[in-house]
């Protein structure tokens, strides 16, 4: 019994390492190699296996996809089927639809899905055009005013719109062949090029050389517009290294200069390779389209191998798992062997905690920012936040309590994070605004403190109105130690969310001309600073004791996520940056649980299950 | 102390106080948030937090009743609260310095507030390439502008403002050899084609755009991005009589002049100016964005400053989060259209401009001191109590 935390560390630490191992290649390609090569998607350079994940993320919710005959594909080679085999692609069944309206716009019912809201661009594909209507009458409604029906109806078309544009990002859609098509093309381009400009002075031409060219013309354009994918790097004289281009716009680039350009070849001979089934022409183009770009663009290489492994590894799952097992252990450790078990659970805590750390500051290196910079990092980090102060409450207070809060935070940060994770890439470029280091690492991050800390002090009270209201368990010392821990998090809260709010005014006084306009979101900071304070002098004034203190702390939950969620659901003043409407029933279930706990708090201490005295 | 005097002072120096005006100042933010959706940020600034009372309007009635207490109150109360207890409660040992400090710095927040509130000036400066421009213009306060063009070189303005236009009276100026009578004043319309005599109760215009306009009275807007375009019916009188009744409004889109012993004027109504003893001359308009998106990566805009008096002469940019402060004003960017090549500024004056940088070093001094001392004391007694709460 006693060897038990060991036993769980150990397995936690193999779990990790399990992560940590470069994926296998299922098959004879080395897909592997193909995600790590670099491109350029909405302003920032990344692998393509962040393209895919993010993309089956956007169209369906999931990164796991299964074909209709039951085969189980990685993210990775569903974008090879869709950059290389677009007709196989069109009938893999990975965008979401979950209105019956818009199911019934479509012509297709829920048992044509894959797990009844799935569907494939073959089965939608007669009825796009109406689903193009609809969706263009919607968007001239604003977005928060818009019914379920419109707001559906513009997802979906989205959805499809950056299906269309991975699908054309390497060739034609319709293309059996684009290697050879490119091929031909460019053997007929010198004569081709000189027949349009013969007709152009209206000398005699060849009027078939001409058609050829303009059919060609056309296709690119095609293309052109629907770029979303710039695969091509920047030539090797371009001034500007981040002019990296789609492969459309570098087609029509080959009637001025007579030549295709050499990557875009390559692009296409690995399409004909994949398609052929030819694994071994495959694996070589893939690894000299790699090399050629690690020889001009180390640094850029070099952060999209670890972040294709980063993305492999997924360190936000794993650690999502120790932290649920962390808080089970913890309340075990409440009913049998207290020791090894709230040990155990301080070691997965910790190794979560370590793991959550280690994707952090990936992503830092990464996108080369302070650790918060949207709404996704800014629950990640709450998290990081909160479970690091639980880990010194675990190691001080030695009673479980401290594991038990940072397995159940850890873990409802993570999910919130994940759900937060559904529209598209987490790394995005920051506005301009936006765009300074130093007051994204002060200000932001001394306020995410004062969130984590602040919703710390309001789940230690909820344990303690749990264990006084339902079980015999509250004892004196445990009282006592909960309600030293309450008070010392508020106070640490009280700190750095007032020091973070009033950064957060000299940011406002450099960039906006004000140090204080009295914003939702600025107005949401001052509410957890005011109510802090509220708490501290409430107890310094001894009008309440510990069972309001408690109270109050889980008040404290309901301010903090109004702040942290609520504001941005107004869509009012100069912070509205993360708007999302889904997340508002979940932000009214969230504060009508916290204040139930407040109510069953104020139940007359004599009910209580446990026999502990309000001065505490 | 008299016994009444003693209740009073108690009751300013408590904690309960405090706890109460804290908990009103929740509900008041809160308040003031929910309703920026309807009212919009500066008219919520105005009804909730610069005033002593929230006001609620009776439906269909003038009355207005006060229901809850405005910024004013419940700010001014705590300041009171808050020195009361400087004075009369706080220790000055070194044990509570910390504490003494966050509270010093908190007040001296409260009175940056208060003159920043009183005393801050907010306008912009909008211009394309190649202008200069030695003014700022209001945000949404305008001005009847009579400007004596009659030299070359320079105009001699005189501007009467809204405030006084609103009241509809007549406007006597020692430098202006007429008066201006105001007949009418809307505080936002808007103008269609028509004949003027067709809108019964109103002014009829005889000269300029008002004889071929109609002037339409709106509603006044408290939407962030919609302006209040207010329009007037003004008279000039001279001792001979009347010269015509114009229509101004910043809708009209030409100048409208007229003749006086031997002088040219023109009637504008104008955003207000403020005049600057300097020039700002825009030199170039950048606006980078992240390739392939629409994502803005900088706004920058490099002027030319120059001084009236000779001193100051130089190149500058302004970008996001660089500001430049001359004379006792701060440009920002603002707002920027690349394409047209236009920037905007906006120009602010604020007297108490240092007074929260200096609040925020006594606060985080203050407060970090007393975190510290708090931990190690907390470090000190668990070291001394060693097998303590292990229970479960």
């Amino acid at each position: 019994m006693k060897r038990l935390p060991l036993l769980f560390l150990v397995l936690g630490l193999v779990y990790l390492g399990s992560t940590l191992r470069p994926q296998a290649n299922k098959t004879d390609f080395k897909l592997n190699d193909l995600n790590r090569v670099p491109v350029l998607v909405n302003g920032r350079i990344k692998p393509l296996d962040t393209v895919a994940r993010t993309s089956l993320l956007t169209l369906q919710g999931r990164q796991r996809l299964v074909t209709p005959d039951g085969r189980s594909l990685t993210p990775a080679e569903w974008m090879a089927d869709v950059l290389f085999a677009p007709g196989k692609a069109d009938t893999y069944r990975c965008i979401l639809i979950e209105n019956h309206e818009v199911l019934d716009l479509l012509g297709v019912k829920t048992e044509d899905g894959d797990g009844g809201k799935r569907f494939s661009y073959d089965q939608l594909r007669l009825k796009l055009p109406e689903l193009e209507k609809q969706a263009r009458l919607a968007d001239g409604v604003e977005a928060p005013l818009r019914t379920p029906f419109q707001k559906q109806v513009t997802t979906v078309r989205n959805r499809v719109i950056l299906y269309l544009q991975l699908k054309t990002s390497v060739q034609m859609p319709d293309s059996t062949d684009f290697f050879t098509e490119l091929d031909q093309f460019e053997k007929a381009l010198p004569a081709g090029i000189a027949a349009v400009l013969a007709k152009q002075r209206n000398e005699p031409h060849n009027a078939d050389a001409v058609k050829v060219m303009r059919e060609m013309a056309d296709r690119f354009s095609y293309m052109e517009q629907l770029a979303y994918l710039r695969l091509v790097p920047p030539a090797a004289g371009d001034p500007d290294p981040t002019n990296w281009r789609p492969v459309g716009s570098t087609l029509l680039d080959a009637f001025g200069s007579a030549k295709i350009n050499p990557t875009v070849m390559e692009y296409a001979r690995l399409g004909h390779a994949w398609r052929k089934g030819d694994a071994a022409e495959f694996n070589r183009i893939t690894l000299s389209l790699h090399d050629e770009l690690a020889k001009r663009f180390a640094p850029e290489m070099r952060k999209s191998d670890v972040e294709a492994r980063f993305n492999a590894a997924q360190p936000f799952y794993s650690s999502m798992s120790l932290y649920v097992l962390a808080f089970l252990l913890a309340v075990a450790s409440w009913l049998k062997w207290p020791q090894e078990l709230s040990r155990a659970a301080f070691w997965l805590l910790t190794l979560a905690w370590i793991a959550t750390t280690v994707g952090v500051f990936t992503r830092m290196w990464i996108e080369g920012r302070p650790p918060v910079t949207n709404l996704y990092s800014s629950a990640l980090f709450v998290g990081w936040g909160a479970v690091l102060l639980c880990l010194f409450l675990a190691k001080f207070f030695r009673n479980g309590v401290g594991s038990v809060a940072g397995g159940l935070i850890g873990f409802g940060t993570l999910i919130i994070a994940h759900h937060l994770s559904l529209t598209g890439d987490t790394m995005e470029m920051m506005r301009a605004v936006l765009d300074s280091n130093f007051w994204l690492a002060t200000h932001v991050v001394i306020i995410t403190i004062g969130y984590s800390a602040t919703f710390l002090a309001g789940f230690l009270a909820l344990i303690y109105i749990c264990r006084g209201v339902f079980t015999r368990t509250l004892d004196k010392a445990t009282a006592d130690a909960l309600v030293r821990m309450v008070y010392g998090i508020v106070c640490f809260a009280t700190l750095f969310s007032l020091v973070g709010t009033v950064l957060g005014g000299i940011w406002a006084d450099q960039s906006w001309g004000r140090f204080w306009g009295w914003d939702p979101k600025e107005n949401g900071a001052l509410l957890i600073v005011i109510w802090n304070a509220v708490i501290l002098h409430a107890r310094w004034g001894g009008i309440v004791r510990a069972r309001g203190l408690m109270v109050m702390a889980v008040f404290g939950n309901i301010v903090t996520s109004w702040s942290w969620f609520g504001t941005n659901m107004l869509g009012v003043g100069l912070h509205s940056y993360g708007f999302m409407d889904s997340a508002f029933y979940a932000l009214i279930a969230f504060v009508a649980s916290q204040l139930l706990f407040m109510v069953i708090a104020l139940v007359p201490l004599e009910k209580w299950r446990s026999n502990t005295p309000a001065a505490a | 102390m008299h016994a009444i005097t003693r209740q009073f002072r108690d009751f300013f120096v408590s904690l309960q106080l405090t706890v109460g005006l804290l908990i009103l100042s929740l509900i008041l933010v809160f308040a003031a948030t929910l309703d920026q959706v309807n009212l919009g940020i500066w008219a919520v600034q105005e009804k909730y937090f610069r005033s002593f009372f929230v006001m609620w309007q009776a439906p269909n009635s003038d009355i207005s009743l006060p229901i809850f207490p405005g910024g004013y109150f419940i700010g001014g109360l705590l300041l009171i609260n808050l020195v009361a207890a400087h004075i009369y409660r706080f220790q000055m040992n070194w044990r509570k310095m910390g504490i003494q400090l966050t509270h010093a710095g908190l007040i001296f927040l409260l009175i940056g507030e208060l003159v920043t509130g009183l005393m801050q000036k907010d306008s912009s400066m909008r211009m394309e390439e190649g202008q200069t421009r030695s003014y700022s213009e209001s945000f949404r306060d305008y001005e009847l502008a009579l400007l004596d063009k009659t030299d070359a070189a320079f105009d001699e303005v005189v501007a009467v403002p809204e405030a006084v236009l609103a009241d509809e009276g007549s406007v006597q100026h020692p430098r202006l050899p007429f008066q201006v009578k105001v007949k009418a004043y809307y505080g936002n319309a808007t103008m269609q084609m028509g004949d003027p005599a067709g809108r019964p109760g109103a002014p009829v215009a005889t000269q300029g755009v008002g004889a071929r306009v109609q002037v339409i009275p709106l509603p006044l807007t408290y939407k962030p991005d919609e302006l209040n375009q207010p329009a007037a019916f003004v008279e000039i009188i001279t001792t001979e009589g009347t010269l015509g009744t114009w229509v101004v409004s910043p809708l009209v889109g030409m100048p409208q002049t007229f003749a006086y012993q031997g002088k040219n004027w023109e009637l504008a109504l104008r955003l207000k100016r403020h005049y600057l003893p300097f020039s700002l001359n825009l030199l170039q308009v950048t606006h980078d964005k992240y390739p392939g998106t629409e994502i803005p990566k900088n706004f920058a805009s490099r002027v030319r400053l120059k001084d009236e008096a000779g001193h100051e002469d130089r190149e500058v940019v302004i970008f996001m989060n660089n500001p430049l402060r001359h004379g006792g004003q701060t440009f920002y960017q603002y707002q920027m259209n690349a394409a047209g090549k236009m920037s905007a500024f906006q120009v602010v004056s604020n007297p108490g401009w240092l007074m929260p940088y200096i609040a925020c070093i006594l606060m985080g001094v203050g407060l970090t001191l007393q975190f510290c001392i708090s931990l190690a004391g907390f470090i000190r007694k668990r070291a001394g109590t060693p097998a303590v709460a292990s229970s479960v």
